[in-house]
């Protein structure tokens, strides 16, 4: 068995020990690299001489006394639009196919701090923008489950490495379900933290109000490790939150009783996968039969939230786009003449299909005449959006639902359909509009044996109360504990 | 509303970028199709509704003007397409 099926806590002990080495770790990790990748492909870049001299480092401290970071000797695998100093990061776009990045973003600042190790780089859609990674400009990453399946997407690379136990944990971002959807397609947990919690600094922007960096694990307790270590205020970061940081360990009690969970109906109307709709009511089951109490309530602004999500997220990505110029770093093409080609050549040679689908869709939202039709008509809806979530927290402490309408869909089966694509995300999109916390947690297969997530929802803030509903529900079943057959 | 081939044009112009004829028509008909649905946005009246920018209250922030060591401008342009004598080299703008 793979040292990745332990859970975190056993692995620090081994280590503290002295049974394990961080090298033995590091070792495990591209051993199983080497024996999985052709068929996974999660992985952009790999940080070998890098990881193998950090895990060096770090034997020696344990020597030291000097092991204390939250996350010692783990290796952990980083999605590729998170910048790390010297290392090649390309958002999986070819526009940045050259690019090693002179800073580290904060939550790389951190993950150093806490002591864990980079092993490499994971793929993605490019700039994030999609729901299955077949958007990569690189390659498709499949689904460990069944490799003619997605992964998911955005994330996609970050859930299939820690699914396949590539890595012990990863990082990804979520600006409309791009964590926790790959997270349920391949059977791992995903947490998306309440936006502002972790910094962005660093993170290559898609939507700047909607992004956030969460962790992907094995285990509930292990995403709270990881949200420990990268949570804080960021003064490099003007939309970081300055709010104390709970002890997120502390919360993982096993009890939920009286917790008041509520059930929209809405995430359970048209369109969702019977077997799905099955597994998410019998994980509701579980928590009742832990002591939490549940009532169905409605969101009555739901449907509206992958409308409101597309204008917005693609009007600000395309105000972000705009600095790949081919000016400053990145790939310049080499048939511009003037400076007007360096730009026009440099976008038109290095974006893939999706991105300039939604710079154009973003453009139009955003030009004179059409500004208050759509960009100003969505924004006004998402007060309505997150409004529903305000009402419903008045009452309840959490929102339990599906993470995603279907289990994974097969590889090229969406691929021509963009708008069937965007209606991936409908469960996962109102939380980025209301700037929530939420996690997916495996809560059962289909009939062909690939994963279905559960997602808890909670107030802004209140990861704690998320994870401790999550880690409970964990503690009475073993959905997490079952492992792709690779 | 309806997005026409020459929109598509115009809207690839402002966003810096050349499509070619396939990508303008697949642009045009799936844009289309995008907007169609967000039409769905219509159905609900906001005329009292503020419009949500941002989650949190945001505001600058600021630090005192004091000056600090920057990344070294060797390091920084490595990564530049095209250097000279520490600055990003482009073509002339002017003749």
């Amino acid at each position: 068995m793979s040292l990745f099926q332990s859970k975190l806590r056993d692995i620090q002990d081994r280590l503290h020990k002295k049974e394990l080495s961080v090298a033995d770790l590091v070792d495990e990790s591209y051993r199983r690299i080497g024996e999985v990748e052709d068929r996974v492909k999660a992985f952009l870049t790999l940080n070998e001489e890098g990881a193998r001299r950090r895990a060096a480092e770090l034997d020696d401290r344990l020597g030291d006394g000097e092991a204390k970071g939250l996350l010692f000797g783990l290796p952990a695998g980083i999605k590729d639009n998170i910048v790390t100093r010297g290392l090649r990061t390309t958002c999986a776009s070819k526009l940045l196919d050259n690019f090693k990045p002179v800073h580290h973003a904060t939550v790389m600042d951190k993950l150093d701090a806490a002591q864990s190790i980079t092993i490499g780089k994971l793929n993605m859609d490019e700039f994030a923008m999609g729901g299955s990674n077949e958007n990569s400009a690189y390659h498709v990453t499949r689904n460990p489950w069944n490799l003619e399946h997605v992964p998911g997407g955005s994330s996609g690379g970050s859930a299939a490495a820690v699914a396949a136990g590539e890595v012990f944990f990863a990082l990804g971002s979520d600006t409309g379900g791009s964590i926790r959807q790959p997270a349920a397609y391949c059977g791992v947990v995903g947490l998306k933290p309440t936006y502002g919690l972790v910094s962005r600094f660093g993170l290559v922007a898609f939507a700047s109000s909607l992004d956030q960096i969460g962790p992907v694990t094995r285990s509930v307790e292990d995403a709270a490790y990881v949200l420990q270590a990268i949570a804080g205020h960021d003064p490099l970061d003007s939309t970081s939150a300055n709010v104390d940081i709970p002890d997120y360990l502390s919360a993982l009690t096993g009890d939920v009783r009286g917790l008041r969970i509520a059930v929209p109906k809405e995430y359970f109307g048209e369109g969702i996968d019977p077997a799905v709709k099955d597994a998410v009511l019998t994980a509701l089951k579980v928590l009742e039969s832990q002591g939490a109490v549940w009532e169905e309530v409605s969101m009555p602004h739901n449907e509206y939230a992958v409308a409101t999500y597309y204008l917005l997220a693609s009007s600000e990505a395309s105000s972000n786009l705009a600095r790949f110029d081919g000016v400053r770093y990145g790939v310049r093409s080499s048939e511009a003449e003037s400076l007007l080609d360096v730009f026009v050549k440099s976008r038109s040679e290095g974006f893939g299909d999706e991105v300039k689908r939604r710079i154009m869709l973003g453009t139009y939202a955003l030009s004179s005449g059409y500004y208050d039709a759509y960009y100003l008509k969505a924004q006004k809806v998402r007060t309505l959006i997150k409004r529903d979530f305000d009402v419903v927290f008045e009452k309840f402490d959490l929102v339990l639902g599906p993470t995603a309408p279907t289990p994974a869909f097969k590889l090229g089966a969406q691929v021509d359909d963009p708008l069937t694509m965007y209606l991936n995300d409908i469960f996962s999109i109102p939380v980025n509009l209301a700037g929530v916390p939420a996690i997916s947690v495996p809560c059962g297969t289909n009939a062909e044996g690939l994963p279905i997530g559960l997602q808890l929802i909670g107030r802004a803030f209140d990861e704690s109360t998320v994870l401790r509903a999550a880690h409970a529900y964990e503690q009475a079943t073993d959905h997490h504990k079952q492992r792709p057959n690779l | 509303m309806s997005v026409t081939l020459k929109d598509v044009e115009h809207v690839a112009k402002l966003a810096r970028l050349a499509l070619t004829d396939a990508e303008k028509e697949r642009f045009t008909e799936q844009l289309n199709a995008i907007l169609k649905y967000a039409e769905k946005l219509k159905e609900l009246d906001t005329d009292s509704v503020e419009p949500t920018t941002h989650v949190l209250p945001v505001k600058n922030v600021l630090r005192e003007d004091v000056a600090r060591p920057s990344w070294p401008v060797e390091e920084t342009l490595a990564g530049a397409p095209d250097e000279e004598d520490g600055q990003y080299r482009v073509p002339a703008v002017l003749e």
